[in-house]
């Protein structure tokens, strides 16, 4: 079962607005560290390790993810609202996996 | 002398009306989460940063996704509004089902529900769909009181439910009560102990960063008192959630919770 991260934009605001921004990604964030319990091998890293938010292509926040993070990383963050245009999230997993989504502002 | 003879006597008669209420239940229970610490209070207020409700979306989008042989989804014969279908029918589970004379949780109703007018696969107990799905009935109720009926054929397994509460058990030789009805809000090692309602589950908790049943959680507590723990979805576990729900009528609905 694949399940969607989730991302909350306001729809509309206001010309020099600031608006907050949340995103929840689903994610088991594997440290690297646990065994498995019956063979005693190290189950190997899977974490997201990078996650980057841009609007209409401009970068608004890139951030580097290690381990001790919790599972099902949520983040959230402020950007001041100038034009309308669409907010692009990606979250990249250990091995180059990438997770998209995307959400539109209305600016007037 | 005569003054500590009072004081001795209304003590006592404190304790026992303390022990009475503390058995049977009231509205004004505390749940989990007012022993919960305000920033993981905090995380269930807000529906976007409460991890839960990833789990009630996957529930959301099985509502309406077809399965098995028979071509339907829940959709096909509940309607697309799953808000007015659902909205107060998960509060009065565990219920007794005279089809097939057994007690039925909701996530036994689930799977009744697939095999039998789907034509599908049963979920796991334990499993993201399952879990979802259940998350998802449960959270149309959210702010319900719970009501479970114990009346006529429901007696017996409340009865029986009820005495595994109370029943001393594992290398630990406690019972639940020995904790949940005998001392909520004190710390048994780093953490509150609470009264032990089931309201909020399938419960989001940041020890196993997932959701998970109330099933799962009595297998936790029975494995803390060193305790042989049952199935998921067992006779035994069933008829103890009927007694929690009991204890908890009036308790409003909380799914998905998020606890520590």
């Amino acid at each position: 079962m694949a399940k969607k991260p989730r991302v909350k934009v306001p729809k509309k605001a206001k010309s020099g607005e600031i608006v907050q921004i949340k995103t929840l990604m689903s994610h088991k964030m594997e440290t690297g560290n646990r065994k498995n319990k019956k063979t005693g091998e190290l189950i190997p890293r899977k974490i997201i390790n990078k996650f980057v938010c841009t609007f209409n292509g401009k970068e608004v926040l890139s951030a580097d993810i290690h381990p001790s993070v919790a599972a099902n990383p949520y983040m959230a963050f402020y950007a001041k609202a100038t034009e309308s245009g669409t907010f692009n999230f990606e979250w990249t997993e250990d091995g180059g996996k990438k997770v998209t989504a995307k959400s539109d502002i209305t600016v007037s | 002398m005569k003054y500590t003879k009072y004081i001795t006597s209304a003590a006592g008669l404190l304790g026992l009306g303390a022990i009475l209420t503390a058995c049977s239940p009231a509205p004004t229970m505390k749940t989990g989460y007012d022993y919960a610490i305000p920033e993981t209070q905090a995380m269930q207020d807000d529906d976007f940063s409460n991890p839960g409700f990833i789990w009630v979306q996957i529930g959301e989008d099985q509502w309406s996704t077809v399965d098995g042989e028979a071509g339907k989804s829940c959709a096909s014969c509940h309607g697309d509004d799953a808000t007015a279908f659902l909205k107060g029918k998960s509060t009065s589970y565990p219920k007794f089902n005279a089809a097939d004379g057994k007690l039925r949780a909701l996530q036994h109703q689930i799977n009744f529900e697939r095999t039998e007018r789907m034509k599908a696969k049963a979920w796991k107990w334990e499993s993201d769909e399952m879990l979802g799905m259940a998350a998802f009935i449960k959270n149309q109720s959210k702010g319900m009181p719970l009501n479970v009926s114990i009346k006529g054929e429901a007696a017996p397994f409340f009865d029986k439910g009820k005495e595994f509460y109370m029943q001393r058990r594992g290398g630990l030789d406690m019972s639940c009560k020995n904790c949940h009805i005998d001392y909520p809000g004190v710390k048994i090692r780093a953490n509150v102990l609470t009264s032990g309602l089931p309201n909020g589950f399938p419960t989001y908790r940041l020890k196993w960063q997932k959701v998970g049943s109330l099933h799962r959680r009595f297998r936790g507590c029975n494995k803390n008192v060193r305790a042989t723990p049952y199935k998921q979805g067992s006779d035994e576990y069933t008829n103890l959630e009927l007694y929690l729900t009991h204890r908890a009528n009036g308790v409003a609905v909380e799914t998905p919770a998020v606890r520590n």
